[in-house]
């Protein structure tokens, strides 16, 4: 079950929207896709630094599996304030908990923007397409 | 027809599986007015038996290096043993592919796992790639990859005295970019002047051991001054002379980049031959070419893979870390072969040998009145520059008269030198014969020419 | 005996196969090299006797597949039979012992061969202006890249700075783009897998440097529209590369030249059957129009009175992408294969290649899904759609092939078809090893149905399993510790 608490992106991404505060992951499907299934075969993930200032849409980094490689784009903007360090050489907390333990990075909104994002039954839907 | 084995037959059957008449009829997607109905100006073909006539009176149309020949310049003709043709000459390993698959590739892989292993110690670095096409395009990757992990600055500083096909190649790959090149002249001992050249603008400094004229640079000096700009050292280096020369990561150079043409395969007109690439394994990731790695299988066996694939041109594509796919891979097979067949003594051996063939050759014709070795203080390894009191053409002309190959006329890639400066190689397949038949032309071209 | 150890393991000291004979000039004097030149510490390359390290080979080469030894489908790669008399004639002394910096009379047969090589190229593509300089496909592709850069600067068309690539593309395509500082931009499929006119109408423009089209497909179908394609292309001022991959399906058949191309490449080691060595040496030889001719790198071969020369000096050229004039041996093997077809075996390797794909592709396409079941070029593309709900996919195909001693098809990729398949036969293959096959996957797609365990746990017949990927990146072993610390 995917929660509803958060907004996404058709790239994958989700993002959880606390007062100023926004923290950022990547959805089980995105998992699944990159991984085939096996969680050893997720092997890198290169996160921003600290204090990073992000555009909307702008890429903040990457994640790798064995044979496949996606960008990870910041839904909004904002500096970067957080990142989750101890995904980094424990790819496997995104295959068991890409919702929660599996967050990536945690942005200070910036006010400056207000972009469409998709609810869960617009994510859903986009991925029918 | 050749290679075809299908008969008339056969094909007929095929055709009606198919559900067509004619050969022609498989074409159907091509429209009519895009076939070509002409005949092509190709010739008709040969059989096995006249091909190999014709081969063999192309060939006779050729000079093999055999007669004697003091060209290097970058290819050198050193001695391959045996094993190195038979063995890389297998079929198992001419026509296989690329290894993508694992388990039907371990041959190739476990060869190159060796091959990086046996790169990297050549070169005194952590980790090499499984090659790359030539030395020139592995010093221009060197540069791109440079200009990567040293962000946001645009200056190249490349030698002088790297090979003139180098610093080419790297003009016509950075041309389209924000990389600037800038030459680092060489002083009058022949060895690159750097002088303030690597700055903070300076992501990558450029240069090759021996150099182009055959001297020893001070590499030391140059890794420590390009580490203090903060900028990423890269030395192109002769393996050939590693067997006795200090190694780019002993000198502390963050990427060593060479020529496998020396290790176990002819010049052959200039290819193929393979680029070697070492580094830090901790710039993996921005490494170019293909990487072989251990790991382990289903039942806990020993295996190898291509690895950090992610980075290559059919995963990332626009973002790759290169664009380079095929790579000289046979080629450097026999490279690892060759370092195999030869271990550390037998390439330390082949390296004395030059030397020993350079340095006398160099004292005989140094002793030649009216030509000069204007290099000679800085030290040479197994070539260097003959400056002639006449033109070097002339000096290749008599060189010539007495059945042999002269050196490289440095006109074309040296102008500031004159006409009149030569370079001449040696390897251990120059015999002493040879080399005392050149002393003996040269002298008699300096003797005055009596009067007709 | 264990057959899996490495060189280093094999290594002992004092072992050795290649020594030198007795020195005939006196010993070398360390003493003249600059202080701090010498290596202060050794190479630890292995130590080895001459018929330890022969084994050590043998025992290598016993472990890959290859074209001698098994049916190599492998799509887009086009492993045909690489002649064993083209691995001979490249050791002639007069091919392999000469130098390219021999005075041009010294080497007229190697130059001669150079250009006659050019000449049929020429005739094979309808464009006249040949380069063999460039070291592999890929860069012969940024070559190309660079020709067309080079006559936008030299006609002030500055802005023209993206390169449009359909999404069926073989990855160096945008990877090149990269290099040659433009930018990719992606051109959709359409519904019959062939480029998408009006999404290509609307990406096209006044900033269209080139579009990159591989043709035939990387689907292994003919562009039919590609006049139509060359002619929007054309009109809005761009350049159309062909990717000359898949050059094997058409030549002889149809000319690039004849519909649009202004530049394309040509992958010596898939059409003109020199060896792919386990990964390389290729080559690949760029061919353009008159137009562009003056932009290719240096150095050209060209033709005078008193003989052939290379000429590293044509001003307009890009430069030089690689050391010397080419991958001269490459060159001669393909010299020496077109010489062996003549004009009628050009025409005849095209027919084979695309019959033998054929009958393929209608004896499999029940057994697998083939997304565009018609006729096809040298190739096709099927997929796993009817074993998928099984759990099989691609990859157990093709690991269970190996089992059945074959070198499986292309997998995953083009990336336009889920679970792509793609199979190549070639022309050099006999109608009973096609047979065999077609046999051998309708056995797979039965298995696929019945025991899908067996598809998942292949390969259990070759030195090693299936690898473990992910740790080979997580905790990288990049080479053997020759220390012990």
């Amino acid at each position: 079950m995917r929660p509803d608490d958060r907004k996404y992106l058709s790239s994958h991404e989700w993002i959880k929207i606390n007062g100023d505060i926004a923290t950022i992951g990547i959805t089980d499907f995105a998992v699944e896709e990159l991984s085939s299934g096996n969680e050893g075969d997720l092997v890198y993930c290169d996160l921003p630094e600290l204090g990073r200032v992000l555009e909307t849409g702008e890429t903040f980094g990457e994640i790798e599996s064995v044979k496949a490689v996606a960008d990870l784009n910041s839904p909004l903007a904002g500096e970067v304030i957080e990142i989750n360090s101890a995904i980094e050489d424990h790819l496997e907390i995104l295959s068991q908990d890409p919702w929660d333990r599996g967050w990536m990075v945690k942005i200070k909104l910036s006010e400056k923007d207000s972009p469409e994002l998709l609810d869960l039954a617009g994510y859903e839907s986009s991925l029918e397409n | 027809m050749p290679f075809i084995q299908n008969s008339e037959s056969d094909r007929q059957e095929m055709l009606a599986a198919v559900g067509v008449r004619t050969m022609a009829d498989l074409f159907e997607q091509i429209p009519a007015e895009l076939r070509h109905n002409g005949p092509l100006p190709i010739d008709a073909g040969l059989s096995e038996d006249e091909l190999r006539a014709e081969m063999t009176e192309l060939a006779s149309w050729n000079t093999p290096m055999a007669a004697g020949c003091f060209l290097g310049a970058g290819m050198y003709r050193h001695f391959i043993p045996t094993v190195v043709d038979s063995l890389q000459g297998r079929h198992e390993f001419v026509t296989a592919y690329t290894p993508y698959q694992p388990e039907g590739s371990q041959g190739t892989l476990t060869a190159f796992f060796e091959f990086q292993t046996m790169v990297a110690e050549l070169m005194g670095m952590e980790i090499a790639n499984a090659s790359m096409y030539d030395g020139c395009s592995a010093a221009t990757e060197a540069v791109i990859m440079a200009s990567n992990l040293v962000r946001n600055r645009t200056k190249v500083v490349v030698s002088h005295g790297v090979h003139p096909h180098t610093r080419r190649t790297l003009e016509t790959y950075l041309k389209w970019t924000e990389m600037e090149v800038v030459e680092a002249p060489l002083g009058a001992d022949g060895r690159t002047e750097l002088g303030d050249l690597a700055d903070d603008n300076t992501c990558a400094v450029l240069v090759q051991n021996p150099n182009t004229l055959g001297v020893i640079e001070d590499l030391d000096s140059i890794a420590a001054t390009t580490q203090a700009a903060g900028a990423i050292s890269i030395c192109s280096a002769y393996p050939t002379s590693l067997g006795l020369l200090r190694s780019p990561g002993e000198a502390g150079f963050d990427i060593a980049v060479g020529d496998g043409q020396c290790l176990g395969t002819a010049p052959a007109f200039g290819g193929p031959s393979f680029g070697l690439f070492a580094c830090a394994q901790k710039h993996v990731r921005k490494m170019p070419g293909r990487i072989v790695g251990e790991t382990v299988d289903d039942k806990g066996r020993r295996g190898f893979a291509l690895t950090f694939q992610t980075r290559e041109q059919h995963i990332r594509r626009a973002k790759a870390t290169s664009n380079i796919c095929t790579n000289n891979a046979l080629i450097a097979l026999r490279g690892a072969i060759y370092m195999a067949a030869a271990g550390p003594h037998g390439l330390a051996e082949v390296a004395t040998y030059s030397l020993a063939k350079a340095q006398y050759a160099a004292k005989a014709l140094g002793a030649i009145p009216g030509f000069e070795l204007p290099y000679k203080d800085a030290g040479s390894f197994n070539e260097f520059v003959l400056k002639c009191p006449v033109p070097a053409a002339r000096v290749n002309k008599a060189i010539d008269a007495v059945g042999m190959i002269g050196g490289l006329d440095l006109k074309a890639w040296y102008p500031e030198l004159g006409e009149n400066c030569l370079l001449l190689a040696f390897t251990e397949t120059t015999t002493r014969a040879q080399i005392d038949q050149l002393v003996s032309a040269l002298t008699n071209l300096a003797a005055p020419q009596p009067v007709a | 005996m264990n057959k899996d150890t490495l060189l280093f393991e094999k290594s002992r000291p004092g072992h050795r196969t290649l020594r030198l004979g007795k020195l005939d000039v006196p010993a070398a004097d360390l003493s003249l090299l600059p202080k701090g030149s010498l290596r202060t510490k050794a190479p630890v390359l292995p130590e080895i006797g001459e018929l330890d390290l022969i084994r050590h080979y043998v025992l290598l080469s016993k472990k890959n597949i290859s074209i001698a030894d098994s049916f190599y489908p492998l799509g887009s790669c086009t492993m045909k039979y690489n002649p064993v008399t083209n691995e001979a004639v490249v050791q002639y002394p007069g091919l392999a012992d000469i130098h390219p910096e021999m005075d041009a009379g010294r080497v007229q047969g190697a130059l001669r061969i150079m250009k006659r090589l050019e000449d049929g190229l020429a005739g094979i593509t309808g464009l006249p202006g040949v380069t063999l300089h460039p070291a592999a496909g890929a860069q012969g592709e940024l070559t190309a890249l660079l020709v067309a850069n080079a006559h936008f600067e030299a006609t002030g068309q500055t802005k023209r700075t993206k390169v449009l690539i359909p999404d069926s593309a073989h990855g160096t395509n945008p990877a090149s783009a990269a290099i040659a500082g433009l930018e990719a931009v992606e051109i959709k499929s359409g519904k019959d897998g062939l480029v998408d006119l009006a999404d290509l109408e609307s990406k096209v423009g006044d900033d269209t440097a080139v579009l990159m089209i591989t043709n035939p497909s990387t689907l292994g179908l003919f562009e039919s529209k590609i006049a139509k394609i060359a002619e929007i292309v054309h009109k809005a001022g761009g350049l159309i590369y062909m990717d000359g991959a898949n050059l094997n399906a058409i030549m002889g058949i149809s000319r690039p030249a004849d519909f649009g191309v202004d530049m394309m490449h040509i992958n010596l080691h898939k059409t003109f059957s020199t060896p792919h060595g386990g990964g390389g040496p290729g080559a690949g030889p760029i061919c353009v129009t008159d137009e562009l001719t003056p932009y290719l790198p240096s150095p050209r071969v060209v033709e005078e009175e008193d003989g052939l020369r290379l000429d590293y000096n044509a001003p307009q050229s890009i430069g030089m992408l690689r050391g010397w004039p080419g991958n001269f041996g490459v060159l001669v093997r393909a010299y020496a294969y077109l010489r062996r077809l003549g004009a009628e075996g050009v025409k005849r390797v095209a027919e084979n290649a695309v019959l033998n794909a054929n009958y393929i592709r209608v004896k499999l396409n029940k057994a697998y899904h083939v997304p565009y079941d018609r006729m096809c070029m040298h190739e096709f593309v099927c997929n796993n759609k009817h074993q998928r709900e099984k759990g099989v996919h691609a990859l157990d195909i093709a690991k269970r092939l190996i089992d059945l001693g074959y070198h499986p098809m292309t997998i995953y990729f083009p990336l336009v078809v889920s679970e792509a398949m793609m199979i190549e036969p070639t022309e050099t293959e006999s109608k009973s090893t096609l047979d065999a096959f077609i046999a051998d996957m309708l056995m797979i797609a039965e298995e696929a149905q019945s025991d899908p365990d067996k598809l998942h746990a292949a390969p259990v017949t070759t030195c090693v399993g299936r690898l473990d990927e992910g740790r080979a990146v997580r905790e990288p072993k990049l080479r053997y510790a020759c220390y012990k610390d």
